[in-house]
């Protein structure tokens, strides 16, 4: 007599995907997961505080002329950028350090990479949670914020006289986001703590600030901004939104020392993401 | 070394694969085949069964040699290899903050599976190894017993053609250690799932697997089907005599045989393939000892593992 339901094992009739989307899935997860967490969510909602105080602003501008000094600018932009980097250094940290810290520590990479997946595809589904949780507090308000400007104003006026503004907030988020993604991912690939992954992440951004600070009070210059992790980003930032450049230093040289620092990135979690560790 | 038969329809094979990490030969010129079912692959620690498992997986890249898996080059399409395997890994391996249910069905859907299928198989194989009541809760507040369960519950979800099991009873009670090895059994012989299963364990792999690749020191020891390499042994006998037993024991070693003490009062004799029980009848008799018990032994894998890699 055969049993109503059999709870032995069955083989699989069904469908299987061709090798090549399983960075989808470990992004959207890893997306559903950060989600899931109530202090996160506080993060994101204090993130885009400066979006809902700018669209206020620009509501208010457009619709009375006496507060015309509240009107947008590009410096306005490149504002939002600014005060957005304590939230992209959050973001950075809260769900960047486990990502790849994690799994080493729970030997989980040995699990992802027995799967039909590539390490491209496992680093690239890490960065792909990462990336998008950047990208949603600096390129999606910033656009969102001109989107509403054209709406508040019923005008593509500012838009129009200043179009370059479209590639500029999408470029320099891509920048932001690109390096702070892969410099994060790439140190949560040295460790198995997430907790000591931030504070090596935040370590590198506020010493790095520091030292900067230091040779600038005793040179009188910042000639040496590009040994600053941020103060690279804000020179290419201030390039790209067609503002001079607020330091000394080559602008070139901090799109260098960006690009070393992705190329680092990528060398590190091409020698940490494995199947198996090899010590010699 | 003995070689199978059945090599033309092996689910793998290596033919002369060297895996070095740097200055240490993991693997030394090894040529394997592993034939349909359950196939043990044996080896004391460091052996480089490890090794072997993760070279067919692609997670080491061979410095020379070729390896097929289900008649795919592993060097050339790895996915391809990793697709249809399933790898239960020996060290813990989960992922952090899921339940089991959601482990499961994540790994089904990395393997391709669409997610509602996955969610299904992930029930239904976290039943099938024994987690049924345990599947809502957090793997990481699993006994180690269950670690073990969980594992083969992750490598089983995509229904793999070809099961990898390193040291599948590690760290598991007896009856926990019954249950696991009852599975594989039921995936061998009446699921139609192929296994590798590699241990250091002898018992394990008599109890499942029907043949084995024997490794010792980064190299292929012996292989073939476990009755055949029984019966390539030298017939041993178990002796009790009353007399000299020193003196006779002395007599049996000139004469080619090996002795050797069981810690009771038995001899276990292997005797060279011309001799048989007159020889040690007459032997006995020679040196005035009385045969008070004689009677043919059978061979053990323990016995095939010891002379494989040259230990008495």
């Amino acid at each position: 007599m055969t049993p109503i339901h059999d709870q032995s094992y069955r083989r699989y009739a069904g469908v299987r995907q061709e090798p090549g989307s399983a960075w989808l899935t470990i992004a959207t997860t890893g997306i559903r997961t950060i989600l899931g967490k109530k202090l996160f969510l506080l993060v994101l909602l204090a993130a885009w505080g400066q979006f809902f105080v700018r669209a206020v602003t620009f509501y208010l501008s457009a619709n009375f002329p006496n507060l015309e000094i509240l009107a947008p600018s590009v410096e306005t932009f490149r504002q939002f950028f600014e005060i957005q980097e304590i939230f992209v250094l959050f973001v950075t940290v809260y769900v960047g350090s486990g990502l790849v810290a994690n799994d080493r520590r729970s030997n989980a990479i040995q699990i992802y990479l027995s799967k039909p997946l590539s390490r491209v595809e496992y680093v690239v589904g890490k960065l792909g949670t990462l990336v998008f949780f950047l990208l949603l507090v600096t390129l999606a308000p910033a656009l969102a914020l001109l989107f509403l400007e054209i709406m508040f104003s019923a005008s593509v006026a500012f838009v129009g006289a200043n179009l370059f503004l479209i590639p500029a907030i999408t470029l320099y988020a891509l920048v932001e986001v690109l390096l702070s993604a892969f410099t994060m991912l790439a140190l949560s690939s040295l460790t198995t703590s997430a907790r000591y992954t931030a504070m090596l992440y935040a370590g590198v951004v506020l010493f790095t600030a520091a030292l900067f600070s230091i040779l600038f009070g005793i040179t009188n210059s910042s000639a040496l901004a590009w040994l600053s992790f941020r103060a690279n980003l804000d020179q290419i930032g201030d390039v790209i939104f067609r503002l001079p450049p607020r330091y000394d230093s080559s602008w070139f040289l901090s799109v260098v020392v960006v690009a070393l620092l992705i190329g680092l990135s990528v060398f590190v979690l091409e020698r940490r993401v494995r199947g198996v560790e090899v010590v010699t | 070394m003995p070689t199978s038969g059945t090599e033309d329809r092996s689910v793998a094979r290596l033919d002369n694969v060297s895996v070095r990490f740097g200055a240490y030969d993991a693997l030394k010129d090894v040529t394997a085949s592993f034939s349909p079912g359950a196939v043990g692959l044996l080896g004391p620690n460091g052996a480089g069964k490890s090794t072997l498992l993760k070279a067919l997986l692609g997670f080491v890249t061979p410095t020379a040699g070729r390896m097929d898996v289900l008649g795919i080059d592993v060097a050339k399409d790895p996915q391809r290899v990793r697709a249809r395997l399933g790898y239960m890994p020996e060290s813990d391996g989960h992922i952090p903050g899921m339940n089991a249910v959601s482990f499961v069905a994540y790994c089904a859907q990395l393997a391709g599976l669409p997610r509602s299928d996955a969610m299904q198989r992930a029930h239904e194989v976290l039943y099938y190894v024994g987690l049924g009541e345990a599947r809502y809760r957090n793997t990481e507040t699993y006994s180690a017993g269950m670690k073990q369960r969980i594992k083969l519950a992750q490598a089983l979800v995509h229904d793999p053609d070809l099961l990898f099991l390193d040291e599948p009873t590690n760290g598991m009670d007896p009856k926990g250690r019954d249950e696991m090895l009852e599975l594989v059994v039921d995936l061998a012989t009446r699921k139609g799932v192929n296994l590798i299963l590699s241990s250091h364990l002898l018992p394990d792999v008599e109890a499942t697997c029907d043949r084995v690749v024997v490794m010792y020191e980064g190299a292929v020891a012996t292989q073939g089907t476990i009755a055949d390499l029984k019966q390539r042994r030298r017939q041993v006998f178990e002796v009790r005599v009353k007399g000299d037993v020193d003196t006779f024991v002395r007599a049996l070693e000139t004469a080619g045989a090996e002795c050797h003490g069981t810690g009771e009062d038995l001899l276990r004799v292997l005797v060279t393939p011309d001799q048989g029980p007159r020889d040690l009848f007459a032997l006995a008799a020679r040196h005035q000892v009385q045969v008070r018990h004689l009677r043919p032994s059978v061979p053990t894998l323990e016995d095939v593992f010891a002379e494989a890699i040259g230990e008495e």
